[in-house]
């Protein structure tokens, strides 16, 4: 079996299972949102239980609409705060957590070898650390809150295998767009990631994270990493309960395969995804003038440590174009502190940036730098869908950390090596 | 379980963003979901689908967020169900869950054309095409999902589940 088969066989009380088989499966961990949990509270209630099946096996965190960008939300988060409150139920609120992707795995709420679902999509990222996750709806999250169980299809898996070293700024951002680019939007549709090979073994948690948080813009089910000492160190001081050994979350040399890609990375290049849709990639040398109005760095798919750290060391002492807004925002509240901390809000305020609190704000159009008609933003985020980040008239290209603080201060989408020449 | 309309056709890649943009996701009433059903890529559209229309996608139906608000809206809106090549799996569970009926079949957009009438029959696995007299022969939904479908959705399924018990 491989990593995902053998997780999904312990959670449902199996030895082995096999891709295509129905998996009844024990949920670990369920996290929802404040725009995923209001519909979740109110099927719960519709079903006839009282109380949720084990309170501390749920999260509730509030992240999308944050802090309230209207009275609507206002009031999605109060009834949210107020399920929680009843069920005792763990809540993360504006100030305490940030982006729910982050947070799950910085409060210790991922484990290696756990089955978690979430009622978002990104929810695969969680993969990074040797859990299978998956992202479901919210009335199906209700039906997780009362029976803590879940059916799932065991997947079909597909094997990639990374060699190679990235050149400078050259990051896991535009190798996952570039396998976007190669396997296409509904590529892995219903299927299993794993990412394996010397150069996963090398990156960072930020990197695992940013590869498997895009698995779901191929389609894919769950994407994942074999956990080890990267892993472990990561978890240290995040969690009181015993890891299980490792040793077990490993796929066999005889797990079968759909199919593998070997993939090696020493002449990759910065990599863009150009509207709309994300399997739309070319090299940002290529990209010819694209002149932008809005630079984002930040999302669940970029707007860790290591992605602040790299911008800051583009933009620093650099100033952003007139006539471009860049907006910066920390994943979580952990990741702004420890950015302040190393003196990167600085170097971003000094540049002209704008750092605001941890949310999703513009990566969905909820709130936050929305686009108007017929403007362009570079973004480190996840999706270029038309109307994603404001009006359905405007243009978003998808690109790493480096490329967009590049983009920042030139004001046209640029090759973060042009820079350095 | 039988339903009958017109169809409305898209392409492949069809995103949640487009079938709800994420602003209105703080709206609550599946009503005031519905009236902004597919506007990023047809603002007419709940007028269109007001009489009870069929939706037919191309391949990857549904990709993106996990919003459940994406097909509640359409079935608000007045689709019946939704064909398609393929499907972003959370969409498609989301579907069923809501009780909205979904079903894949690999050539449906080429055997459709845009207002054909048809009847989809989920028990049997058959889509008339009245307007081409044609019928094809789809893989049917298993018993279990068809079960969901027929009380109305999953929380109804799950409350004369337990209620049983």
């Amino acid at each position: 079996m491989n990593i995902s088969e053998k997780i999904l066989a312990k959670a449902s009380g199996k030895n082995v299972v096999h891709a295509g088989e129905i998996a009844d499966a024990k949920v670990d961990m369920i996290m929802v949102h404040d725009l995923t949990g209001p519909l979740a509270v109110a099927a719960f209630k519709k079903i006839g239980v009282t109380h949720v099946w084990d309170n501390q096996k749920v999260v509730i965190i509030l992240d999308h609409q944050v802090p309230a960008e209207s009275v609507k939300a206002a009031e999605l988060h109060k009834m949210l705060r107020k399920f929680a409150k009843e069920q005792k139920i763990r809540i993360y609120d504006v100030g305490k957590g940030g982006i729910c992707h982050q947070v799950m795995p910085e409060k210790g709420h991922v484990l290696p070898g756990t089955a978690i679902v979430g009622a978002d999509s990104h929810t695969c990222t969680y993969g990074a650390f040797g859990a299978f996750a998956t992202g479901i709806g919210s009335t199906e999250a209700a039906a997780v809150f009362a029976t803590g169980k879940i059916w799932l299809k065991v997947p079909e898996a597909i094997k990639i295998n990374v060699t190679g070293q990235f050149q400078k700024y050259v990051t896991p951002k535009d190798l996952i767009l570039s396998i976007i680019g190669e396997v296409g939007a509904d590529g892995a549709i219903y299927k299993s990631v794993e990412f394996t090979g010397p150069a996963i073994r090398t990156m960072s948690m930020a990197g695992r994270m940013t590869l498997c948080n895009m698995t779901v813009e191929m389609g894919a089910k769950n994407g994942i990493v074999e956990p080890d000492d990267t892993t472990r160190k990561f978890l240290e001081g995040r969690t009181a309960k015993a890891l299980v050994p490792f040793e077990s979350l490993k796929s066999d040399a005889d797990a079968s395969y759909e199919k593998a890609i070997d993939i090696d990375i020493a002449d990759l290049e910065p990599q863009i995804a150009c509207p709309s849709s994300v399997d739309n990639v070319k090299p940002a040398s290529e990209i010819g003038n694209v002149q932008v109005e809005q630079a984002f760095i930040g999302s669940c798919t970029n707007g860790r440590m290591e992605d602040l750290r790299l911008a800051a060391q583009i933009l620093k002492g650099q100033i952003v174009k007139d006539g471009v807004r860049a907006l910066v925002i920390p994943a979580s509240q952990e990741v702004y502190s420890q950015a302040l901390k190393e003196g990167l809000i600085e170097i971003f305020t000094d540049a002209g940036a704008l750092v605001c609190g941890s949310t999703c704000g513009p990566c969905l159009g909820g709130h936050i730098g929305l686009l108007a008609s017929g403007e362009t933003c570079v973004s480190t985020s996840n999706r270029n869908f038309i109307g994603r980040m404001g009006s359905t008239e405007a243009s978003v290209y998808l690109a790493s950390p480096a490329t967009v603080a590049a983009s920042a201060i030139t004001g046209r989408i640029t090759d973060p090596r042009e820079l350095e020449a | 379980m039988k339903v009958t309309g017109n169809a409305i056709k898209f392409g492949d890649n069809v995103d949640t963003d487009v079938i709800l943009p994420g602003k209105y996701l703080v709206l609550i009433d599946p009503r005031e979901l519905a009236k902004h059903a597919m506007e990023g890529l047809d603002p007419a559209f709940p007028e269109k689908a007001k009489k009870g229309v069929i939706v037919v996608g191309g391949k990857n139906f549904g990709c993106g967020s996990s919003r459940e608000q994406a097909p509640l809206a359409l079935k608000h809106a007045g689709v019946q169900c939704v064909l398609a090549e393929s499907f972003a799996r959370i969409f498609f569970r989301n579907a069923i869950n809501i009780g909205l009926p979904v079903s894949e079949h690999k050539g449906i957009s080429a055997a459709v054309n845009n207002g054909d009438k048809l009847t989809v029959d989920f028990e049997t696995g058959t889509i008339q095409n009245l307007s081409k007299r044609q019928s094809l022969q789809v893989a049917k939904l298993p018993p279990f999902i068809l079960e969901i479908l027929s009380d109305g959705g999953l929380m109804e399924n799950l409350r004369r589940r337990l209620n049983k018990k």
